[in-house]
């Protein structure tokens, strides 16, 4: 019997804003614990939350680029619930209330898998602050908080159930990530914690209700959304075929092991006690600023893709890959600005820079390697100063060590030889020292001659010019040289 | 220097530096809280040496020929739920006894900035839960005027030290009437600002939407002194307004002719002592004969007002102190075990009896299933006691109300009964639900006890409240009668 899968996602994402949600503290990942608090973030009596204008503005973009219905006026309410790592022992978040709307609703993106295009609605884009962070020692009886993130800015994006596999789920993370980062939005990067995702999973027969759900939580890549939530599937499935039900609870996924598991805490259904935050005023979002941020969008994904192909003259297949990142776009346009020769650039970048980024797992935006260099690269590859085989070495020691291109060819001395005569005595030897291939080449396996260019290339440790090679060859050996 | 002692703040400013160093001033302050402290107990924290040190520096500066700030050396006391650095902060909880704040509330600073000097922190009914002072998690302050009974509350401790000549002007905080009925009981005035008048920052919340910080002061004169200090937008809290503040010194003048004083009512009805009803009744003619028009009003919502504010109120509360956890600060109760034990013992040691109500009333109102019936429908009333207000200001300038249903009652007689304590808030707490400002003069006595008549005004227009309230004084003399205790 088929069942049909249903997917619905929610995401929290941190804004790139330089302080706070509701204090001037700095955002900055990674500091001595609790060095970027203040008594807001920290909750101390007395003190009252502000609202960030710019972490606002970042929430109205990422509601206009997710085709939301943007809320004129929204309200933050009060989520009341005691933990730890929430000093206020409550979160300052929106609510689905009908008179205090959160600040975006009824939203769509459109997602493609194999070839098949799903739109995917939108229920609400709203921000929220972020809890401080617990930390239990190994050995101790004592766990310790630190506030550092309290009160980072979040957005939390909540799907409608519409995914329908949990390959499209991960097309849904990708694309959201990548138009978040094309707004500016977010770095959204789920292995940085940056970007976040709980999934709510169930079957159905076609045409039926929706089923009982769980709640998977604790996915941590794309990667394990996708693995997570195809293990969740068969194992509803596998509930269901033998006449069971499924139970709605919450589940953890394992990344080790590769399965989920049910929480141990025990699933009462919990009462926050949601009421409009009284020390906050509305956010009113009048048409104006709204018009002013539309208007000041970058430019984003699908739209850059075909730009690039128009401007650039390139394939949709290699802009597509161009613009999967912004960043790699970015760099893709300034080392065209330093250099214009796109198609190689648009290569070298595709090829491989790509495939040492996967290897060292890395961003394009972590080099130290920058555009020009790359381009510059390209340059002495195009005016013979170098052949292609020793840029790919070039390119490899500059990814490692940031250094230049230009300097790296003058102190390992790998300029091309394009010197005829210091080239024919090498020729010269090795026709000399390879008498068999030589007698082939002139019984007509013309094939044999890539040999002895190899030979050659050896020698000269890949710096000879191999058109050149292949010419003196022939004149060496009667063959006619072509045009 | 005793003489000093007691007299307004605007009448001493012109002779300060000349008759008196402001030390002498600060020295003679001290000496009455000395004497009186162990009768009246109004304060939960004395900082001498700080006013001292701060009054050197004052004479310093007079000496180097320096113009003073506006309130230079005015010594002041403040209700202990306003943040202080530096000074521990109990908003009379031993949940806070020994919390002390890294900061100033903006009311504070600002106060300091215009020269006052901090005697010391003043007691209040814990969390300013109350209308006694006795709630107090420490001790029950007593009333000047008679020592066996109450000074009001929450800021008891502030309307006291200033009836008792212990300080000359105080901050209260104000959510139902935490400043102008205490300050009906003792003697003195007070006035509750405008929701957004006065920053919030700093002052440990009880109640967001309703509380608002003002002045306590021996005379109208000095209370609009104390509140141009303290007012204006604070870019620290949202719900701070950023409107101009008039002068409201220069304000003063003018007089009553043609002011327009509505009578609701509604306020003069049952439960009201037949004596304040009498010393209101002849306040009012007092502003008729100096040209007002007087006129009755209908503000029928009022019998609403008491039980909106107790929910709205108390679901606020209940989310405002749940930070006291005993997780990063304050009181941690030594027998907590695990996670829910660190809470539900710190909690149940640390709280009193009223706030523990309060917080379960407020929890109670805001959850699912009730939120709609209870919360909601307050918010809903709360609006309508709003528009009738607005109604009456179209028809009047100001409102003229007893601020207390009696002139004072004496301690443990209202303690065993919530409902009785809640009462003496009635006509008070409409006030902070509509976020209007309110000011209550001393306009007689009952049975040896001060009363006070309220002023409501328009938002935003305390200049009004303050010039009507002033035309009064510069006609009677009330607010020059001190309490024996202080004359020794």
């Amino acid at each position: 019997m088929e069942y049909e899968t249903v997917i619905g996602l929610e995401i929290h994402v941190q804004l790139l804003t330089q302080s706070k949600m509701f204090c001037g503290c700095s955002t900055r990942f990674g500091a001595p614990p609790n060095t970027q608090t203040c008594p807001v973030c920290l909750g101390l009596p007395g003190s009252l939350p502000v609202i960030n204008r710019r972490a606002v503005e970042l929430g109205l973009r990422a509601a206009l680029v997710l085709n939301c219905t943007v809320q004129p006026t929204s309200q933050f309410h009060r989520k009341n619930y005691y933990y730890p790592d929430l000093p206020k022992n409550y979160q300052i978040s929106q609510y689905q209330y009908l008179e205090h709307p959160p600040l975006g609703t009824d939203g769509h993106l459109d997602v493609e898998v194999d070839g098949v295009r799903r739109r995917v609605g939108i229920r609400r884009v709203h921000l929220e602050e972020d809890t401080g962070k617990l930390v239990h020692p190994e050995d101790g009886t004592v766990s310790w908080v630190d506030y550092n993130r309290s009160g980072v800015p979040l957005m939390e994006i909540v799907t409608y159930p519409d995914l329908r596999s949990p390959q499209e789920a991960r097309a849904f993370l990708l694309k959201l990530r990548q138009v978040l980062q094309y707004a500016e939005v977010s770095t959204g990067r789920m292995e940085e914690g940056t970007l976040r995702c709980d999934a709510n999973v169930s079957l159905r027969r076609p045409g039926e209700p929706l089923g009982i759900r769980t709640e998977v939580k604790n996915m941590n890549s794309l990667r394990s959304v996708e693995r997570a939530l195809s293990y969740e599937v068969a194992r509803q499935r596998e509930v269901l075929e033998r006449g069971g039900a499924v139970v709605q609870e919450t589940r953890h996924w394992d990344e080790r092991r590769g399965v989920t598991f049910a929480s141990r805490s025990k699933e009462e259904a919990e009462d926050y006690r949601y009421f409009p935050e009284p020390d906050l005023v509305p956010v009113e979002v009048t048409s104006e600023w709204l018009e002013e941020i539309r208007r000041t969008l970058p430019e984003l994904p699908d739209a850059r893709r075909d730009r690039l192909m128009a401007q650039y003259d390139l394939s949709r297949y290699d802009a597509e890959l161009l613009i999967q990142t912004r960043a790699t776009a970015d760099f893709f346009e300034a080392a065209v600005a330093a250099h214009p020769s796109p198609k190689a650039i648009a290569n070298w970048i595709l090829g491989d820079l790509s495939a040492y980024l996967n290897e060292h797992n890395l961003e394009i935006d972590q080099l130290r390697t920058t555009p020009s260099q790359l381009a510059e690269l390209v340059r002495l590859v195009e005016d013979g100063t170098i052949s292609g085989r020793t840029a790919k070495e070039v390119l490899v020691e500059m990814l490692q060590t940031g250094e230049g291109p230009r300097s790296i060819v003058d102190r390992r001395g790998l300029v091309q030889i394009a010197d005829e005569k210091a080239l024919r005595e090498t020729v010269d030897a090795v026709i000399r020292d390879h008498p068999e291939p030589v007698k082939d080449v002139q019984a007509g396996k013309e094939k044999a001659i890539a040999f002895l260019v190899g030979q050659v290339m050896r020698r000269t440790q890949g710096r000879a010019n191999p058109a050149l090679v292949q010419r003196l060859l022939r004149e060496r050996l009667g063959l006619p040289t072509g045009s | 220097m005793r003489e000093l002692v007691g007299r307004p703040y605007h009448e001493l400013r012109p002779r300060l530096g000349k008759d008196f160093s402001v030390a002498e001033l600060v020295e003679a302050y001290l000496q009455t809280l000395e004497a009186l402290e162990p009768h009246v107990r109004a304060y939960l924290t004395v900082t001498a040496e700080e006013a001292r040190q701060q009054a050197r520096a004052l004479d310093q500066r007079l000496a180097a020929g320096e113009s003073l700030p506006p309130l230079a050396g005015m010594p002041v006391a403040l209700k202990d739920n306003l943040c202080t650095r530096g000074v521990r902060t109990t908003c009379g909880s031993k949940i806070l006894e020994s919390f002390v704040p890294p900061y100033d509330a903006t009311a504070v600073r600002r106060l300091q900035e215009a020269g006052a000097v901090v005697l010391g922190k003043t007691n209040l009914d814990e969390f300013a839960m109350g209308s006694s002072t006795e709630n107090s998690g420490f001790f029950p302050t007593r009333n000047p005027w008679d020592l066996d009974c109450v000074p009001g509350g929450s800021s008891g401790g502030s309307a006291a030290a200033v009836a008792a000549g212990e300080a000359l002007a105080a901050l209260g905080s104000d959510t139902g009437g935490s400043i102008r009925q205490p300050a009906s009981l003792c003697g003195v005035v007070g006035l509750k600002p405008t929701y957004g008048r006065v920053s919030r920052y700093g002052l440990v919340a009880f109640a967001s939407s309703l509380d608002q910080i003002g002045p306590f002061a021996l005379d109208v004169h000095d209370c609009a002194l104390v509140l141009q200090a303290i007012s204006g937008h604070d870019p620290q809290d949202s719900t701070s307004v950023d409107l101009p503040v008039p002068d409201f010194v220069a304000a003063l003048e003018g007089g009553v002719r043609g002011v327009r004083v509505g009578l609701p009512t509604e306020f003069f009805g049952e439960g009201l002592q037949p004596e304040v009803r009498q010393a209101v009744l002849d306040a009012v003619r007092v502003l008729e004969g100096l040209g007002a028009q007087v006129e009755e009003v209908r503000l029928p919502t009022l019998e609403y007002a008491l039980p909106t504010y107790y929910l709205i109120a108390c679901a606020e509360a209940s989310s405002n102190l749940a930070r006291y956890d005993g997780v990063a600060y304050g009181y941690r109760s030594p027998r907590a075990r695990d996670l829910y034990t660190l809470y539900s013992r710190t909690r149940a040691e640390g709280f009193g009896p009223e706030v523990k109500r309060r917080i379960m009333l407020g929890t109670f109102a805001l959850s699912a299933g009730y939120y709609e019936g209870f919360y909601k429908k307050a918010q809903q009333v709360r609006t309508l006691v709003r528009r009738d207000f607005d109604r009456c200001f179209h028809e009047v300038d100001v409102l003229a109300t007893p601020t207390s249903p009696v002139a004072g009652f004496r301690l443990g007689e209202r303690t065993a009964d919530p409902l009785q304590m809640y009462l003496a808030d009635v006509y008070t707490i409409p006030v902070n639900l509509a976020g209007l400002p309110g000011i209550s003069v001393p306009c007689g006595f009952a049975g040896g006890l001060p009363v006070g008549l309220q002023l409501v005004g328009r938002p935003f227009d305390e200049a009004t409240l303050l010039r009507v309230a002033y035309a009064y004084q510069q006609a009677t003399d009330w607010h020059r009668r001190r309490c024996p205790l202080q004359m020794g």
